[in-house]
């Protein structure tokens, strides 16, 4: 019998469909599937070599796309070969923040790939320099690649990279350049690697020159930061001692007492403001320090210190009672330990060079300190008030006669000056914690100040305060803080020799005191 | 100049504070057991010059010179008195706290104060008898026992002439001794000054005109750190650049 | 210093009788009531209050010290507690060096040395395995230190606050010397856990009683010492530099001297306090030698009135009595308590308890005076 059309129909259309499944189900044919997907599959395989292979072929070519697949891999196999996948994962994973809109993140992924020791990231790390705009993330870009050179075999790829560590004054290659250096000293040692050790040496010696005084600078910072904060602590203990021949030991808790202002301050803010604004709860806090340590000054004022003129011996006995006082009231009320967190745009710092990083919020206390010196000077000669306070402080009772309230002046001086002490607690928030025992730590080094610096003249304090902060910082990386402490006490001491006075006291002739 | 050469010489001597010169090329030249009563207004350095001669203030230039050769520059304050010279305060400086006669005997001269001689030493017959005549010459003789510090200004002032006395220096430096003094006082320190003048130079800083008339021999002129002229109290007052200095101001004072 | 109506105060007159009541009253009585009497009777004193007592005595002798240059020749020294450490630490490091093996690590190093890794003794430790060496060490460094310090301050006439100021800042360089490991005195912990002092056992009561009746008689010898000083004519000396430096430096005294000898005797008392105290409160550390107990010991003086020698002692005594009776009761509240002292003992009673009482004894002569005027006049 002869099939019917509709029979031949009916069966090629059936075939047709057949087919057309096949086709479906054969995803690619065999000849058109990409390096990339037949590495994939590669990666599950028996062969080590063909597993090296496939994972050389993701890194080169393969993209962030690719990671979850990884992930998904990786959750079913074995542990070899999961310890295998994860640096590859994490290169791709580098190669695609290279290209992120955050600086900071751009850096930790040239920071990551530099270190991850993977020849194939150089490229990368090459062509994200090339048009990194940020000045920071290339150096730690160029940095990297450099490394990542090192450990080639090309020579002169290598020598490139010495070189180029050298004028980067990098840190982190110092370890891998002694390497260089001792083969290529040792007696063994082939003409190349002896020329790579000439070369690592020079390299070497440019870094170190580099850190020493990049070291130095960082110390200077520091130092003068330090400064800052003993400059504002000691500024009004100079003017209240100038003006009253008063030492007050509690000046201390004065700044623990702008401390704690701070911190209410804060937790006010916490409690009743909303979030976006909580930042600026620094700003209004500053006005509250000062008004609240200069209300305490008032009150010290009118209470102890005024029955005390002339007698500052006795002064010194009594504030230090009221430091006392003061201290395990703070202790009693708010415990040990409190924490003020300092606002964000404080957080952070500045690159000022290759090894010299200088915190935000140490910066803010220098410039404050400036701010601070400049208002004084302000007040204190460009201002009748403080006129009225100068001639007070060279001559009372001249100025009694011409009808200037001298104990007014003598108030609002003394609360000025804890107003003073307020601020600096204030600052001090930001690099310290809050506790009662806070104002201790500088109390007795701004004394040292104001002794060394000598009393009526405002440049006396200031160098004394540069001077011992800066001496401190100078001395604690050879002899630690204490002997620094140390050395600093036998130098004061030595110094008054010269100058009972202080740096700067006023000449001419004094009422006997 | 006796030819003995003088007690005191100031040769050229500058004090400078921050620019203004409170002594401006002083020459000053006193002899031995000359009564020199020094005069000026407010700042014209009569102090400074006192207070240079016993080194508490340091000139930037000039010489001083006590006795024949001993440049008094540079030394230290008690070093200078211990060469011989006394000095008596604007303001009484006594030891308000201890009796008068332990006041004198502080003062006693003797061979040696320093602190083991002074904690081991006993008091002399010789040195009791020393005391009290100095008493009587003050007139604080039954005031022997009192606590300083209770004795009105007057006595406080000769409290420390006889302090001074007894320390035989040979340069006596006296600022002010009659300073709130009554008339019949102030005529008793006058005496006193004139009986110690016979033995020791003294040189008196004085504003009371009266004063200065009933004492004094040669009287120097300061004005502006310098002399402007020295001699008997008449010629001084009959001086023309004098009495412009006081007179002119006078005017000032009116005007 | 200007005229102070209040600071006149001088001594009371030599060994009167009031001295020779306190002596006997110290020095025999209080023992006898700790042996003689049965531990249950209520006149029986008991073996820890002795102990406490000799230490507050301890430190009435560092007060006198204090007074003479503080009280009498006006110089604040803000710095003692360096000077009583020194000596204190001295016969502590005896003391340690005689536990020998007794000690926790049963080794001839101080425990802590061991604790610290520290392999060998240090030669600054050796000297002090001898007592007579301890017993003149406790004197002789603080006077030495004393002497160094003092010829330097006071020769460039450091004065009044400033060197207030310095004391204290050579208590706190002191007090961080001494916390540090490295300095190998036993750090914060410092030195402790004696045993035995001359072969004697410092845990029993009779070395203990003994230990009190020596610093009964070392109080007694300091204040004589210090009577003798003020009744002389370099105490007047003092005086006189305390009121008016100027007029001494006329009057041909040199006062750098004078406060340098007064500064030096404080020292080399307040050593011998702190070598009385070791043995008998069996621990030193760091926190006794620094700011604040400088401090305090300013307060004794000042409130048992200065410038008087038995305001010192006094003032010594009852401060330090109150203090322990109150940190038993109120801890917290000693502070303040201290704190409080000091301002209400500077603006109102600057002449201290003695201050007080001779005010008292004057009142009442001035009431029978009036009596007796009125008595005559009403005839």
């Amino acid at each position: 019998m002869k099939p019917s059309p509709l029979c031949i129909l009916v069966l090629g259309g059936f075939l047709f469909l057949l087919s057309i499944q096949a086709q479906a189900a054969d995803s690619k044919p065999p000849s058109a599937l990409s390096p990339v997907e037949q590495a994939l599959t590669h990666i599950t395989s028996e062969d080590e070599a063909v597993r090296d292979a496939a994972l050389r072929t993701i890194t080169e070519q393969g993209d962030s796309s690719l990671i979850p697949r990884l992930e998904e891999i990786r959750a079913n196999v074995d542990r070899s070969i999961r310890q295998a996948i994860k640096p590859v994962m994490d290169l791709l994973k580098n190669r695609a923040k290279l290209e992120s809109s955050e600086a900071d993140a751009r850096r930790s992924a040239a920071t990551d790939l530099g270190t991850s020791g993977k020849a194939v990231a150089i490229p990368w790390l090459d062509q994200a320099a090339a048009k990194e705009p940020n000045k920071w993330v290339r150096y730690t870009m160029e940095e990297s690649a450099a490394l990542l050179k090192l450990a080639g075999d090309d020579q002169v790829a290598r020598l490139g990279a010495i070189e180029k560590l050298g004028g980067l004054a990098s840190q982190n290659a110092v370890p891998a350049l002694q390497e260089f250096v001792t083969v290529g000293t040792a007696a063994e040692a082939t003409e190349a690697q002896q020329s790579l050790a000439k070369s690592a040496k020079a390299s070497i010696e440019r870094i170190e020159t580099w850190a020493a005084w990049s070291n130095a600078i960082e110390t200077m910072f520091r130092g003068i930061s330090l400064s800052s904060i003993l400059l504002i602590m000691s500024v009004g203990l100079a003017i209240i001692f100038g003006l009253m021949g008063v030492i007050n030991m509690a000046h201390g808790e004065l700044m623990m007492v702008g401390a704690y202002a701070t911190f209410i301050t804060q937790e006010l803010f916490r409690a009743f403001v909303s979030p976006a604004f909580f930042d600026y709860y620094f700003a209004v806090a500053m006005p509250m320090a000062f008004l609240v340590a200069a209300g305490c000054g008032l009150v010290l004022e009118a209470t102890v210190i005024r029955f005390l003129y002339g007698r500052p011996l006795e002064t010194m006995l009594a504030t230090w009672g009221i430091s006392l006082v003061l201290m395990q009231a703070a202790r009693v009320y708010f415990g040990d330990l409190t924490a003020v967190a300092a606002p964000a745009w404080l957080s952070g710092g500045v690159q000022v060079m290759v090894g010299v990083y200088l915190p935000n919020n140490r910066l803010f206390i220098i410039a404050l300190s400036v701010v601070c010196v400049l208002a004084i000077y302000a007040i204190l000669f460009r201002s009748t008030i403080g006129l009225r306070v100068r001639a007070v402080m060279q001559n009372r009772n001249m100025s009694a006669c011409l009808g200037i309230p001298t104990r007014k002046v003598d108030a609002y001086t003394f609360a000025f000056g804890s107003g003073l002490a307020g601020i600096a607690g204030w600052a001090l928030t930001l690099i310290g914690n809050v506790d009662p025992g806070l104002g201790q730590n500088y109390i007795v080094d701004s004394f040292m100040v104001v002794v060394t610096g000598g009393v009526g003249k405002l440049a006396g304090t200031i160098v004394a305060s540069l001077g011992i902060g800066g001496l401190n910082k100078l001395l604690e990386p050879s002899m630690g803080a204490v002997y620094g402490k140390v050395c600093i006490l036998v130098l004061v001491i030595l110094f008054l020799q010269w100058r009972p006075s202080g740096l700067f006291a006023i000449k001419g002739r004094q009422a006997d005191t | 100049m006796s030819e003995r050469g003088s007690i005191i010489y100031l040769d050229g001597v500058i004090v400078d504070y921050d620019g203004f010169k409170a002594l401006n090329n002083l020459n000053f030249i006193v002899d031995y057991n000359e009564l020199r009563v020094v005069i000026g207004p407010n700042g014209a350095g009569k102090t400074t010059l006192l207070d240079v001669i016993c080194g508490k203030t340091k000139p930037v230039a000039g010489r001083v010179v006590f006795g024949k050769d001993v440049e008094l520059i540079g030394k230290r304050e008690d070093d200078i008195v211990k060469l011989g010279i006394g000095r008596k305060f604007q303001a009484p400086s006594i030891y308000a706290n201890l009796t008068v006669s332990e006041n004198l005997d502080l003062s006693l001269k003797r061979d040696s104060k320093n602190v083991f001689p002074t904690l081991l030493g006993k008091s002399t017959q010789d040195e009791r008898a020393r005391i009290g005549e100095t008493l009587e010459r003050i007139g604080l003789s039954d005031y022997a026992q009192t606590r300083a510090g209770s004795l009105s200004h007057g006595q406080k002032q000769w409290l420390e002439i006889g302090m001074v006395i007894l320390q035989d220096p040979s340069l006596l430096l006296v600022d002010e001794p009659v300073a709130g003094m009554t008339d019949k006082e102030t005529e008793q320190t006058g005496r006193l000054l004139q009986s110690l003048a016979e033995k020791h130079a003294i040189v008196v800083i004085e504003h009371d005109m009266e004063f200065v008339r009933q004492i004094a021999r040669t009287v120097t002129v300061l004005h502006e750190g310098t002399v402007i002229c020295e001699g008997t109290v008449d010629k001084v007052q009959a001086d023309d650049r004098v009495r412009e200095i006081y007179l002119g101001r006078q005017k000032v004072a009116h005007g | 210093m200007p005229e102070n109506n209040h600071a006149h105060i001088r001594t009371e007159p030599a060994l009167g009788l009031f001295f020779w009541l306190i002596g006997f009253v110290l020095l025999i009585l209080m023992p006898l009531l700790n042996v003689l009497p049965a531990e249950d009777s209520w006149l029986h004193l008991s073996d820890f209050s002795l102990n406490r007592f000799g230490k507050f005595l301890a430190f009435a002798i560092l007060a006198l010290g204090l007074d003479l240059i503080w009280g009498y020749t006006g110089v604040l020294s803000l710095g003692q507690g360096v000077f009583f450490g020194l000596g204190a630490y001295c016969m502590g490091m005896h003391l340690m060096l005689t536990i020998g093996k007794e000690s926790v690590y049963g080794s001839d190093l101080p425990d802590f040395m061991v604790w610290n890794q520290v392999k060998a003794l240090p030669l600054f430790w050796k000297p002090f395995y001898s007592f007579p060496v301890a017993i003149l060490g406790a004197i002789l460094v603080p006077t030495a230190f004393a002497l160094v310090f003092g010829f330097l301050a006071f020769r460039s006439r450091i004065k009044g606050v400033y060197f207030a100021i310095i004391t204290q800042a050579l208590a706190l360089v002191a007090w961080l010397v001494f916390n540090r490991n490295e300095t190998n005195l036993g750090g914060t912990n410092g030195l402790t856990d004696f045993k035995q002092v001359l072969g004697f056992r410092l845990a029993e009561p009779g070395t203990q009683r003994a230990l009190y009746v020596l610093t009964v008689l070392c109080l007694g010898c300091a204040y004589l010492l210090c009577q003798w000083i003020t009744n002389s004519r370099a105490g007047r000396v003092l005086i006189a530099v305390r009121d008016s430096e100027q007029r001494v430096v006329f009057s041909g005294y040199t006062p750098a001297n004078y406060k340098l000898f007064v500064f030096v005797v404080a020292a080399a008392l307040a050593g011998l306090a702190g070598m009385l105290y070791v043995p008998q409160v069996g621990i030193i550390t760091p926190a006794q030698i620094g700011v604040l107990p400088s401090l305090e010991m300013v307060i004794w003086v000042a409130v048992g009135g200065r410038g008087t020698l038995a305001g010192a002692v006094l003032g010594a005594v009852s401060v330090n009595w109150a203090r322990s009776v109150l940190t038993n009761y109120f801890p917290e509240l000693w502070p303040f308590i201290l704190g409080g002292l000091f301002v209400v003992v500077v603006l109102l009673f600057p002449d201290g308890l003695i201050g007080m009482m001779r005010k008292a004894k004057e009142q009442i002569r001035l009431v029978k005076a009036t009596r007796v005027s009125q008595a005559e006049l009403l005839r």
